[in-house]
């Protein structure tokens, strides 16, 4: 395990309140799953930062390290594993992640 | 590389093996599935806890060869 690599993501998901680790841009998400989520943020406008894992071999696979997670795209809150697209999805049809987001301080459009 | 559903299934019920399982191939491709798992292993566990001892029980194999398994477990209704 590369441990600068996950210092660096350490340093991301405490610095930002919301990261999503995904496949491209929030602009333009280079995979289906990312782009669910991406979609699933914006309509409850929650402003995040995307972090491209195809622009860093490094990460990519350093950040599956991090969660024990084999999967992109990962969301986190206030540095809290949250889930992968599945999850995320599921929390979102159950009003859920509008309450954990809520709880952690992220403002969400009612 | 593709996997068959059969094979998902038994990985599964050997490291859950109460579980219940129901696979769906949803391009018949051999892989993009999406399974269903209901075991008593999960109870009090957090969903991401759930799923990840479903990829345990996949060894490595979730994100390689099989490329997308849309994940849904939960624990039995009492």
């Amino acid at each position: 395990m590369d441990t600068t690599v996950q210092q660096r993501i350490s340093q991301e998901v405490a610095d930002n309140p919301v990261v999503l680790y995904m496949k491209g841009t929030p602009v333009f998400p280079q995979c289906g799953f990312s782009a669910a989520v991406v979609q699933i943020l914006s309509h409850l406008g929650v402003k995040f930062k995307g972090i491209d894992v195809l622009a860093d071999p490094g990460i990519r696979q350093g950040i599956k390290e991090f969660s024990n997670w084999p999967t992109i795209p990962q969301l986190y809150v206030n540095g809290e594993f949250i889930g992968g697209c599945d999850i995320i999805r599921e929390m979102y049809e159950t009003g859920e992640l509008q309450q954990v987001l809520e709880q952690k301080g992220v403002p969400v459009r009612a | 590389m593709a996997m068959d559903a059969a094979m998902i299934e038994r990985l599964i019920k050997e490291s859950l093996p109460d579980a219940q399982v129901s696979i769906e191939d949803l391009r018949g491709d051999g892989d993009h599935y999406a399974a269903h798992v209901v075991s008593g292993a999960f109870r009090g566990k957090t969903r991401v806890q759930q799923h990840q001892m479903v990829y345990q029980a996949l060894r490595g194999r979730m994100g390689n060869e099989l490329h997308a398994l849309a994940l849904q477990t939960g624990a039995p209704e009492d």
